[in-house]
């Protein structure tokens, strides 16, 4: 699916120049990208689709299209993310590392910026999220050797300049070289191409391909920035929404495997949707489900929901969940007002009690 | 990491072409997209595609597979690994090639049985259909028909043991090789021949080849001292006896002096025959920078699992490839045949292989 609509938007954008095709093609290119990262990319690198034996689609071989290596990916998310799960000073997502998205984080005057990095990260998330996996924190430490430093940079340029080189040079440059072609015809068709008009049907074709490269490219940059903010909107709703707890290092020594599912339980919420919105948000919607088997196949969170549910229902936990733009403003209010000092903890919902029928 | 298919036979030109346009699908590549449109065109790894899957005798099909590219040819007697989709997970399983290489449509066929208690035999024998693909792995096997065929030759085969023998009696017909065959077959009942029709009518139409078959439901099964009736000039012939069921006894072979004459398959190697030889050793996994020690006879898989290292797998035979590794330094017994070895650098299966004293490898 995902590949046919990428075929589906390069193709569209052959005919970028023209408004509506520019539209369409965008759409369709985000709404590839934005599959390939949620819904296959980052499941697939838990490993959901290991049983299937794939060469192809298993987690020690795919890549994907955005801009953190799968290997550097597999350990900031996969291990530590998901290992220590809303632990300040050891969840690196919390904030990734530059909000304040707990009033128990302390303040600090670079915070005053937070709006402003927030909406940077929204636009450019991949590169944030990149650049978070090299783990800033233990580099100003000095805790990692520079060496892997150095070879995680390379990895990050590699996947840089590939996706510069198919999205903004070689995909432009083929819709530019069809332009050129299209117009040169439709001149030799119509008898432009004889003497006295050679030259100017020439200049037309030239013009017709530079618009093509540009708009193409446009298209692409667009396609991102989509798939940039959809992926960050539903990952901060994702763990950071008021339900939410945040736990201290302290309160976590010793943790006990069952406190450990406690954590992820209320550490995550989910997002109310239908199964399209599932999908576009690769079924992290089921943020909770997956932080409790993060390699359980996507496509089961839905119905092991009820289930996880019963759970929180009999021994008095929390399951948060809410719709998208409700959790969403939660969390730009919270990154707002954590730009400044003080702040206070929200409330936090009690244990879940089921809808009345 | 999963296995997966042999590398293809594919044109240069092909190769080339698409490793130019490679930098428009990345991270993916070109071979993911024309997959789309027909997954025969995989550079990747070699597919087949189904062409007829016909009933053999008790239980068994043959299917005919038709290869994505050239065939790039097997000895008659060896085995290939095919990957087949059950249930969304592909798994492997070894065959042998019941085709001779030269078929000039170019298939390639294999004839499993039925296993009730498999899932990839009753997929083969009951699922599959023409138009189906499957993934076609390496093709191995020592149990061949000499490059230079025997003059004299005796068969010994029983229930589906005849598959590597079908694909030398083939190729033998279409070579014309000049050679003299008996082949002692045994079956519960003369119903139960799988390419009974066929053997027949080879055995009628061709002066070379002399077919017994063996009812065991009437005439009891085989003993080496039956051999003096069946096949009264036994000693002066060369054996091909894929051993199963029935005279895996090489012993009348050696009590004769004739050892060198025996030739006898076996699918499962002999681990372990031996299993206190060698001295085992310290393995250094490199990437995993994990060091595990492992007792004589126990393969560099096993003491990289048992000491927590996801180690990739397949076969767990020495077949697939797999499990490779970059051997770092040190010296490796190999455990189907005890022979010691170890170059630095070299690509060893990990499964088949014990440490000999220190070794380090790069997994």
């Amino acid at each position: 699916m995902h590949r046919r609509l990428a075929v589906l938007s390069r193709v569209l954008l052959l005919a970028a120049p023209n408004r509506g095709a520019w539209i369409a093609g965008t759409a369709a290119g985000s709404a590839a990208k934005i599959l390939e990262n949620m819904e296959i990319g980052h499941n697939v690198l838990h490993g959901q689709w290991d049983w299937m034996n794939d060469p192809q689609i298993h987690s020690t071989t795919w890549d994907w299209d955005t801009a953190s290596t799968s290997e550097a990916w597999k350990h900031s998310h996969n291990y530590v993310h998901h290992t220590y799960t809303n632990i300040r000073g050891k969840d690196k997502d919390l904030g990734y590392e530059i909000m304040r998205i707990d009033p128990d984080q302390k303040w600090h005057p670079v915070y005053l910026g937070q709006p402003i990095y927030n909406l940077l990260l929204m636009a450019f998330f991949e590169w944030g999220v990149a650049l978070h996996d090299l783990d800033l924190d233990a580099i100003r430490k000095g805790e990692k050797p520079m060496d892997e430093v150095r070879h995680e940079l390379k990895g990050i340029a590699g996947k840089a300049k590939s996706q510069v080189v198919k999205d903004y040079i070689a995909w432009p440059a083929v819709s530019a070289a069809a332009n050129v072609a299209g117009s040169l015809a439709i001149s030799a068709v119509t008898g432009k191409l004889k003497k006295k008009q050679r030259s100017k049907a020439i200049a037309d074709a030239a013009e017709a391909g530079r618009k093509a490269f540009k708009s193409t490219a446009t298209a692409n940059f667009t396609s991102n920035i989509v798939r940039n903010f959809w992926s960050n909107a539903i990952i901060f709703c994702g763990h950071f929404p008021d339900q939410t707890y945040v736990f201290s290092q302290e309160e976590v020594v010793d943790e006990s495997r069952g406190a450990w599912y406690v954590r992820q339980l209320a550490g995550a919420a989910n997002i109310d949707g239908n199964p399209m919105f599932h999908i576009a948000s690769g079924n992290l919607s089921f943020q909770v489900e997956h932080h409790l088997f993060p390699d359980m196949p996507s496509s089961r969170y839905a119905e092991i929901a009820p289930r996880v549910k019963d759970v929180c229902e009999r021994y008095g936990l929390p399951y948060n969940t809410g719709p998208f733009f409700q959790q969403w403003s939660m969390v730009q209010k919270t990154i707002l007002r954590l730009a400044f000092p003080g702040g206070e903890h929200k409330p936090k919902p009690g244990p879940y009690v089921p809808e009345k029928a | 990491m999963a296995e997966r298919g042999a590398q293809p036979n594919v044109p240069q030109y092909r190769r080339r072409a698409l490793k130019a346009v490679e930098s428009f699908f990345s991270p993916l590549l070109p071979d993911d997209y024309l997959e789309l449109i027909n997954p025969l065109w995989s550079t990747q790894e070699l597919r087949g595609r189904i062409e007829r899957i016909h009933p053999e005798a008790d239980g068994a099909v043959t299917v005919v597979i038709k290869p994505g590219y050239k065939w790039g040819g097997h000895q008659a007697g060896q085995y290939l690994r095919i990957g087949v989709v059950v249930d969304g997970i592909h798994h492997w399983r070894a065959y042998s090639l019941t085709s001779d290489a030269d078929r000039p449509d170019g298939c390639i066929t294999i004839t499993p049985k039925l296993v009730d208690s498999g899932k990839v035999s009753p997929w083969l024998t009951g699922s599959a259909k023409p138009g189906d693909i499957v993934r076609l792995g390496g093709v191995e096997g020592t149990f061949t028909l000499p490059d230079r065929v025997p003059p004299r030759l005796l068969f010994i085969t029983a229930g589906s043991g005849i598959t590597p023998i079908m694909s030398m009696i083939r190729s033998i017909d279409r070579s014309r090789a000049y050679c003299d065959i008996v082949h002692i077959h045994s079956a519960r009942d003369a119903d139960r021949v799988i390419f009974g029709e066929e053997l027949r009518r080879l055995a009628a139409d061709r002066t070379w080849l002399d077919l017994h078959i063996q009812e065991t439901s009437k005439a009891g099964r085989i003993a080496p001292p039956h051999l003096d009736n069946l096949c009264p000039d036994w000693q002066e012939r060369q054996t091909l006896h894929p051993a199963r069921e029935m005279l895996d006894d090489p012993a009348h072979w050696e009590a004769e002096g004739l050892a060198g004459q025996l030739v006898v398959e076996r699918f499962q190697p002999v681990i372990g025959g031996n299993a206190g030889e060698g001295t085992g050793g310290t393995i250094t996994f490199k990437k995993s920078k994990v060091t595990a020690e492992a007792e004589a006879g126990t393969p560099i898989l096993v003491a990289g699992e048992e000491a927590g290292i996801e180690m990739p797998f397949g076969c767990r035979m020495g077949i697939c490839h797999t499990c490779v590794g970059q051997l770092c330094s040190g010296q490796l017994r190999d455990l189907r045949t005890g022979e010691i070895h170890g170059a630095e650098g070299e690509m060893v299966r990990t499964c088949v292989n014990a440490p000999e004293g220190p070794v380090e490898i790069k997994l």
